[in-house]
């Protein structure tokens, strides 16, 4: 319990973002909407990693450093998909998961 | 109803809206507009539970520069009018089970349990002081090989960002 906000809410706010991100991973053909539900599923897990430090152990800080270390590794991550898409686009004129059939050799 | 229930209240909305839209908007432009709203939303949550600086580096990193770059890839790759095609109905069909399946079992999982329901005062804010102190510490608590480690991965991701992108001379 936080001053009236109980744990579960955050939980089950992070849950329903995190499996709308996994939806949106299945569906989407476009490679930069499948980069956008990935960064949805990492947020999620952030809120959780968070609220459990917060609420849980409030004299601790280790979810807040999982937290930023998962934020780096996630613009990391975020800069190497964009090159790689961009390096894609140059050679096959698309982003589409499905039309990308072809390697180099 | 207190106002930090308000608040949350408020934050989960915007959070649970704007990220269904994300996933479903077939303008590309839009889909990552909602994004950026998503994350402010999350970065208000940071900000009620007080963490404050990891708030700010929210807002700076995810909202001010991963989705600033995904929006500079979005102009690059294609056309603002253009709407993305409507996925088929074979694809969304397992996909939102899936999805929905995994939603309810977990929340039911998660209002099964029982969690400690003591009252945590929030009125501290976390001190930029230890933040700090940790992350440069090899004791415990101490974050100092994470951070070199992060530090290392950052600047190869850069290396490799720009050797990937750049124009080749053939």
């Amino acid at each position: 319990m936080f001053e009236g906000v109980p744990l579960t809410w955050f939980l089950i706010t992070g849950t329903i973002m995190f499996f709308v991100g996994i939806y949106g991973f299945l569906v989407r053909k476009n490679l930069i909407t499948i980069l956008m539900s990935t960064e949805l599923i990492l947020n999620s897990v952030n809120i959780n990693f968070v609220a459990f430090n917060k609420i849980l152990y409030p004299d601790h800080l280790e979810g807040m450093f999982f937290s930023i270390f998962i934020i780096a590794v996630a613009a990391a991550e975020a800069s190497m998909a964009i090159a790689i898409i961009i390096n894609i686009y140059r050679r096959l004129v698309n982003i589409d998961v499905e039309k990308m059939n072809e390697m180099k050799y | 109803m207190t106002p930090n229930q308000l608040m949350f209240a408020i934050f989960s909305a915007v959070i649970i809206i704007f990220s269904i839209l994300t996933v479903t908007s077939r303008r590309i432009l839009r889909a990552a507009t909602f994004l950026l709203f998503v994350l402010v939303a999350t970065g208000g949550m940071y900000f009620l539970l007080r963490f404050n600086f990891l708030a700010a580096i929210q807002l700076t990193l995810y909202a001010g520069g991963i989705v600033v770059l995904i929006i500079f890839s979005i102009l690059l790759t294609s056309h603002i009018g253009e709407k993305l095609e409507k996925p088929e109905l074979k694809k969304i069909i397992p996909a939102f089970l899936a999805a929905a399946g995994g939603a309810l079992i977990t929340i039911a999982t998660i209002l099964q349990y029982n969690f400690p329901v003591e009252v945590v005062s929030m009125s501290e804010r976390t001190n930029i002081r230890v933040i700090a102190k940790s992350l440069i510490s090899t004791e415990k608590f101490g974050y100092a090989l994470p951070f070199e480690v992060i530090s290392i991965l950052l600047l190869a991701a850069m290396v490799g960002a720009i050797i990937l992108a750049k124009k080749r001379k053939d």
